[in-house]
Parts: structure tokens; C-alpha cells; sequence
């Protein structure tokens, strides 16, 4: 569990470096997350070594998101006169998005034909 | 009564009880969100945070003092998005074989996510700090902040229409697709990790692992995308 968690880690600080070092767009735990595909791809070790530590960081990555969570409470009275509207938009403008995302994933599907049917 | 005040007093100011606060919320919450089998309106996240919230407005205790117990659960942020790795690796071959199903999902949702929200705001005679402020909400925090900043607007304002996005779309994301009649777990996760970033993902992870493996993609791609597309697409409204 510590080695897997150490290679969790140093990929993260990796990508930190990288990003900040190129001043690249993508955040560097996103960049931690390609470089630590990559190694899984190169090696079935490093596969095995990694999945029982990261299923469990992953099983309760809705737990993580609460301190950012509270902290929004506090600021939402910044949304001030325009709280409602912020409303609106977010709730139409994520709809929306939702709604075309998935529609055009299920479209593509279609048309492509479809080599990997995973309807539930 | 003296006694509890002075536990009370040397309790609040450490880590401890913040951190144990943080989880027991979540564990109430959690437990509801099961109970419920896991109904869109009984979001784990949603009543850990007004949970923790009430908690600190009764008590009077100030978020900086909650985050120092509540950053060791932050902190994790991190190591979870690199461990997306995970079911990526786990679901590649599907993955590989859904590649033109995910750029262009990722393409049309990320361009309506963002279009849209400038659109509404636009109509709604935002300002053009607000548009810069708004125009991000689908990416994930840290790459929304960075959008925000150099487009102009305001990164702590970001930060809450960031969050709040994640949450309604963790919310509406399972009675929609339904309603949509979209069964497909692959389009259902990939959407809700474009549309509502990790909040979005670790919803998806609760309903099913293919639609987690799906989001967290969706996730990655769109913060990259967003940063490319962000200002073009402000500059339509300006």
C-alpha cells in the first residue's frame, strides 16, 4: 500500500513540475493521471501494484469534495444580485450540456456502428 | 458546565475535530444517499455540506479554522484524480473503442457548456467580468480558477459557480438521462464528467464503475479543452 501510494504521489509532483514548468493548460494531478496510465500500460506490475490503493482512494472521492463544499456556502452571498440569474444559467447551461454530450455519444455510436453495446 | 467550555475551547482549536466533523458528516450523508438507493436529491456531498455548514454557523467558528482539520480530506483531491487512472486503464479497451463517440461528445458538450452559460449570461446583461467568471463552470477547480484568472473575472467567485455546477449536475444527471431514454453508461458517464467535473465523476462512480471509468475522462479532456476554447468563446459575447 505505501509503494502503490508513493507512486500515486510522485506521479502527481510530476505532473505539478511538468505543467507549471511548460505552463501548461492541464492541472498537475490531470497530467499525474496520464503519466500513471502510461506506466500501467508499460507494466503489469505497476497495474496490480497501484489498483487496490487507488479503488480506495476512488470508492469515496464524493467525501473529498465536501471542505470546497463548505467553503462555497460562506461565499454565496458573492453571488449577491445576481443569484438567481447564476441559478438560472448553471441549471439550463449543465442541462443542456448534459442532454448534448450524451446525445451525441449515443449518436456517434449509432452511426460508427457499435462495437461494445454496454446498455444496462 | 466550565469544564465542557474549556474542552470545548482546546477541541476547536485543533485539527481533530474538523477532520472528524468532515467525515461524520459524510458518513450521515452517505448513509441517507443509501437508504435512498442512492435517490439524485440525497447527494452525499449536498448534506455533509449543509451538515458541516449549519454546524459552523451555530458554533461561530470560521472557515479557516474548519479547513485546517478539513485540508487533510482536501489534500486527497489529488491523489484521487491521478488514481482516475485507475478505471481508465481498467476500461482501455472500451475506451480505445469509443474513440469517436468521445471526441465528439467531448466536443459538442464542452462547446455547450460553455457557450451556453456565456449565452444566458449574456442575455441576463451579466458583466463582462462575470461572463470571464462564469465562463469555466464545467472544468475541474484548479483549472477553472487558472481560466477565470486570465480571462479576467473572479477566481473565488469561480470557485463557487465551479462547485455549484458539480453539484446540480451530480443532481439532475441520472432523472435526465433517464427522461432522455440514454441507457448507455458510457455516454451517461462521459457526459456528466464533461458537463460537472469531479462532483459529476463521483456520482457516476456511485451508480456504475463503467460510467466512472467514463467521467473521469470526460473530466481530463474537458479542463484541457476549456482552457483552449474559454477565451474564443468569450470573445464571441464581448
Amino acid at each position: 500500500m505505501i509503494h502503490a501510494l508513493t507512486l500515486i504521489l510522485a506521479c502527481q509532483l510530476a505532473g505539478e513540475a511538468l505543467t507549471r514548468l511548460f505552463g501548461w493548460p492541464a492541472p498537475g494531478p490531470v497530467l499525474g493521471m496520464a503519466l500513471l496510465f502510461v506506466l500501467m500500460l508499460a507494466s503489469g506490475r505497476v497495474a496490480r501494484l497501484v489498483q487496490p490503493t487507488g479503488e480506495g482512494i476512488l470508492r469515496h472521492l464524493s467525501l473529498l469534495f465536501v471542505p470546497a463544499g463548505v467553503g462555497v456556502v460562506g461565499h454565496l452571498q458573492q453571488l449577491g444580485t445576481y443569484g438567481a440569474g447564476f441559478a438560472l444559467v448553471l441549471v439550463v447551461s449543465t442541462v443542456l450540456a448534459l442532454a448534448v454530450g450524451a446525445g451525441v455519444f449515443v449518436i456517434v455510436v449509432r452511426l460508427t456502428g457499435d462495437k461494445d453495446k454496454s446498455d444496462a | 458546565m466550565r469544564e465542557f467550555a474549556e474542552i470545548w475551547s482546546y477541541l476547536a482549536a485543533s485539527p481533530l475535530i474538523w477532520l472528524t466533523a468532515t467525515l461524520i458528516a459524510y458518513v450521515i450523508g452517505d448513509t441517507l444517499a443509501q437508504a435512498t438507493g442512492r435517490a439524485p436529491l440525497a447527494n452525499p456531498v449536498l448534506i455533509a455540506v449543509i451538515l458541516l455548514a449549519s454546524l459552523l454557523w451555530i458554533t461561530g467558528t470560521s472557515y479557516a479554522t474548519y479547513f485546517e482539520g478539513a485540508q487533510f480530506v482536501h489534500f486527497l483531491l489529488g491523489p484521487a484524480t491521478v488514481a482516475l487512472a485507475i478505471p481508465l486503464w481498467q476500461q482501455r479497451h472500451a475506451v480505445r473503442r469509443a474513440f469517436v463517440p468521445i471526441c465528439a461528445a467531448l466536443l459538442a458538450g464542452s462547446v455547450t457548456a460553455v457557450l451556453s452559460a456565456l449565452a444566458i449570461g449574456h442575455a441576463l446583461g451579466l458583466s463582462p467580468q462575470l461572463l470571464a467568471t462564469l465562463a469555466p463552470k464545467s472544468t475541474t477547480a484548479p483549472v477553472a480558477l487558472g481560466i477565470s484568472q486570465s480571462l479576467g473575472g473572479s477566481p473565488t467567485l469561480t470557485a463557487v459557480l465551479v462547485i455549484l455546477t458539480g453539484m446540480i449536475g451530480a443532481i439532475v444527471v441520472t432523472p435526465l438521462m433517464n427522461a432522455l431514454r440514454i441507457r448507455d453508461w458510457r455516454a451517461r458517464g462521459f457526459a456528466v464528467g464533461v458537463a460537472a467535473h469531479g462532483i459529476g465523476t463521483a456520482r457516476a462512480f456511485q451508480v456504475n464503475p463503467q460510467a466512472g471509468a467514463f467521467a473521469g475522462i470526460g473530466m481530463a479532456l474537458n479542463a484541457m479543452l476549456t482552457a483552449l476554447l474559454a477565451p474564443w468563446a468569450l470573445g464571441l459575447f464581448l
